[in-house]
């Protein structure tokens, strides 16, 4: 373990460097797929097409991604934001599913009532379909945010700052102590962020306390 | 785009098929990682999962577990397994395996799970012994979404298999990895395209798979497993 | 759970909210790690090039990242500011970058770097791939004066296997009547020095084994292990001493002398050049591969290492 503490700035920085590229990254894979899990949801003829390519963005390995989106979106090849995007990417394609089921989910007599309340679709949307589909959605979130935490390690591979490069500069070296603290690290930051989530869901979602249902 | 097209044209090209490091090699390779990782990662995970499912005890472990295996990083279990086992098969299959896990996992007591506790109740009522409620009812009526697992877990193994040529394994990696290193981009988006082709025929596959594993007259409900 | 009440909703929103400022802050200081198009590079137009701070990169390889590291702690105790940019990728990724000036001061090595620009180069001296090297590098770099040190890309067999087979250069490799594979990187493959370019000079097949490890600890595990008969291993990795291990000779001049070579932009002016020079000059094939054990037995950190080895030399 002398290699840990011999190296804790680094350390530290390689997490932070981790952080920067994987949450926003998760946020913004939440900003999409509610839009577009509401278009599965709320279109029939859409539902498949949606939902199958999420699902094959899955399938994209992500190393060649990473080395693309920058063809595409004209970043260079070590910019951050290449990383940023493919996790958004990745996040999207689980998490639509979630958004939509979540929204299939959503008893019709609440509905119905907050209709005959008078509420505006956005209202309605924001105040009764989403808050309802919200314990599906998190379940959704939670596996979003512990793969992209993941995930993430792999732009090492490119030079990308991130918990990543402790593999690959520990592989070349041969310094076991450097890549088990990569992987140790890359865990807890994944179940932090997943008990983090739990948390907030519970603090946004009163009502879940008690249903033991949040904690699939 | 235009680089879209040359690496279809890469895969396209007859003369790149054939031989011992031709894409047709490769490719059952890659497949061939897939398929035995998935089968040995269901080997461990699906008895763990039925019995989970079926006693309903050690699922906050099992929660635990896959939560803790998906977090694993697959790049720095396969440098360790490398570092620990040299190079071959076993240290890509190790991490591909340990990937593999969750879903399955997860497939395996949620599809027990999801079946209607009052089918149990009444063949319990019928006097069927534990044993009987497994194999008759929970396993057969679980296997849609345990299904729906596995298919999950060789989408994910089958893009992540390309990591195997990282340690000296084979693989469409092998392309990928001589692409990125020689700035060949058409080599390289034209084995990402391979790989993407491979797991839509596996994708395919499972969901005939699924379908097929319906019991007859029971409808299954829509209802995604989250990967 | 039928009734939400729009309190759960604003918590909802408010969290939303919470983490978007939250990413917001986070996202400028995780930026500076990475920024590729830094303010530093884009620098270069304005005359007083003293003033700028000189971005030094190192290629994804531990022991580039210590000459990295031996420049910026050289430059720094002259009075420079030095922004470091380490373990980006290989040639492929970094050099872009460099072109484009957001790195002023990349550690190079010659034959490589020069096969890079010219594939059909025929130079082979030392002498002569510096002085073709400043012809093919693009406007607005130039090569500094290379170290003695080398570092270039080397077959090797361990000791057993070359008393067997009384092995001493890569010509003998004919007379061996086994099939011959070599562990190497992949681009190996493709490189003039890699299997074509062995079998044009010496006659000799062999197949490739990818170990993506730069001739690393699994590549040379893969050698001893004897999953492997050959290994591409960098001439300055320690390991080729504590494992035993015989570098072939290679009579035909099929590699490339690598001298350590810093590639640098107009933005590092003569008196900086003078700076690494000293370094440079200074770093040995003894010297490179002393500082390479360190980190790969030791585990010392390239800060540390540089430090240590600059002081002893009388640099800083």
């Amino acid at each position: 373990m002398n290699w840990v503490l011999d190296n804790l700035p680094l350390i530290a920085d390689r997490t932070w460097a981790h952080l920067a590229t994987s949450l926003p990254a998760i946020l913004a894979a939440l900003l999409v797929s509610v839009p577009l899990g509401w278009l599965a949801h709320r279109y029939r003829a859409l539902n498949g097409p949606v939902l199958t390519g999420a699902g094959l963005m899955y399938a994209i390995p992500s190393l060649p991604l990473f080395i693309v989106l920058p063809v595409l979106i004209g970043t260079g090849v070590r910019d951050a934001v290449n990383v940023m995007v493919a996790l958004t990417l990745y996040g999207v394609a689980l998490l639509v599913r979630s958004v939509a089921d979540g929204l299939d989910g959503v008893p019709p007599e609440a509905r119905s009532a907050a209709v005959a309340l008078g509420y505006p679709p956005l209202r309605r949307f924001l105040t009764v379909d989403l808050p309802l589909a919200g314990p599906v959605i998190l379940s959704g979130l939670r596996v979003v945010a512990v793969s992209t935490v993941s995930l993430c390690t792999v732009g090492a591979v490119l030079g990308i700052p991130s918990l990543g490069l402790l593999f690959t500069d520990g592989f070349q070296r041969g310094i076991m102590a450097e890549i088990l603290t990569g992987i140790l690290l890359t865990a807890v930051l994944a179940l932090v962020l997943d008990r983090l989530l739990v948390a907030l869901g519970r603090l946004a979602m009163p009502w879940t306390r008690k249903a033991a249902g949040v904690d699939a | 785009m235009n680089q879209l097209w040359e690496a279809v044209l890469w895969c396209l090209d007859p003369g790149r098929w054939t031989g011992p490091s031709g894409i047709a090699a490769r490719s059952l390779e890659h497949l061939g990682y897939t398929l035995l990782a998935v089968l040995i990662a269901a080997a461990v995970a699906v008895p763990i999962g039925w019995w989970v499912g079926h006693t309903g005890k050690g699922r906050g472990a099992a929660v635990a577990v896959s939560g803790a295996a998906r977090a694993l990083p697959t790049l720095g279990v396969l440098t360790l397994a490398g570092l620990l086992l040299g190079i071959g098969l076993v240290a890509p299959m190790t991490a591909f395996v340990i990937l593999a896990i969750p879903s399955i996992l997860a497939a395996a007591y949620a599809g027990f799970e999801a079946v209607d506790r009052r089918v149990i109740d009444a063949a319990r009522a019928q006097g069927y012994t534990g044993a009987q409620v497994l194999w008759w009812i929970e396993v057969p009526l679980g296997l849609p979404v345990l299904v729906g697992g596995l298919r999950s877990a060789a989408l994910q193994v089958v893009a992540t298999a390309t990591l195997a040529a990282y340690v000296g394994a084979g693989g469409l990696g092998r392309y990928l990895f001589l692409g990125l290193k020689t700035q060949d981009y058409a080599m390289m988006l034209g084995s990402s395209l391979l790989v993407v082709t491979l797991a839509l025929v596996l994708d395919g596959v499972f969901a005939l798979a699924g379908r097929a594993a319906v019991p007859r007259g029971v409808t299954v409900a829509r209802r995604g497993v989250t990967a | 759970m039928k009734h939400p009440t729009r309190r759960s909703a604003l918590a909802l929103a408010a969290v939303a909210a919470l983490a978007l400022t939250g990413c917001g802050s986070s996202d400028p200081l995780g930026g500076g790690d990475t920024a590729s198009g830094s303010p530093a590079g884009t620098g270069g137009t304005g005359g007083t090039a003293r003033a700028d701070t000189l971005v030094i990169g190192s290629q994804q390889y531990y022991s580039n990242e210590i000459i990295a590291e031996l420049y910026a702690q050289a430059l720094e105790a002259e009075g420079y500011t030095v922004q470091r940019e380490y373990q980006i990728g290989q040639r492929e990724v970094y050099l872009p970058e460099v072109e484009s000036g957001a790195i002023d001061v990349m550690p190079e090595y010659s034959g490589n770097l020069l096969q890079y620009y010219d594939a059909e180069a025929t130079a082979t001296s030392p002498e002569d791939i510096h002085a073709a090297l400043a012809q093919a590098l693009p406007e607005g770099l130039r090569p500094l004066e290379p170290a003695e040190a080398t570092d270039q890309d080397s077959y090797n067999v361990t000791r057993q296997f070359a008393e067997k087979h009384s092995l001493t250069s890569l010509a003998d490799l004919r007379n061996v009547d086994e099939p011959l594979k070599v562990a190497a990187n992949s681009e190996f493959e493709t490189r003039p020095y890699g299997p074509e370019g062995l079998k044009k000079a010496y006659g000799v097949d062999v197949t490739v084994v990818p170990v993506e490890d730069s001739g690393g600890p699994l590549t040379v595990k893969a050698l001893v292990d004897g999953d492997v008969q050959l290994a591409d291993i960098y001439s300055a990795d320690p390991s080729i001493e504590s494992e035993d291990l015989v570098t072939l000779e290679d009579p035909e001049n099929l590699i490339l002398p690598q001298n350590v070579t810093p590639i640098v932009s107009d933005a590092v002016d003569e008196e900086a050049a003078a700076v690494i020079d000293e370094v440079n000059a200074k770093l040995t094939a003894e010297e490179l591969i002393g500082l390479n054990r360190q980190s790969v037995e030791e585990q010392a950190s390239s800060a540390d290492i540089a430090e240590e080895w600059l002081a002893g030399q009388g640099l800083a």
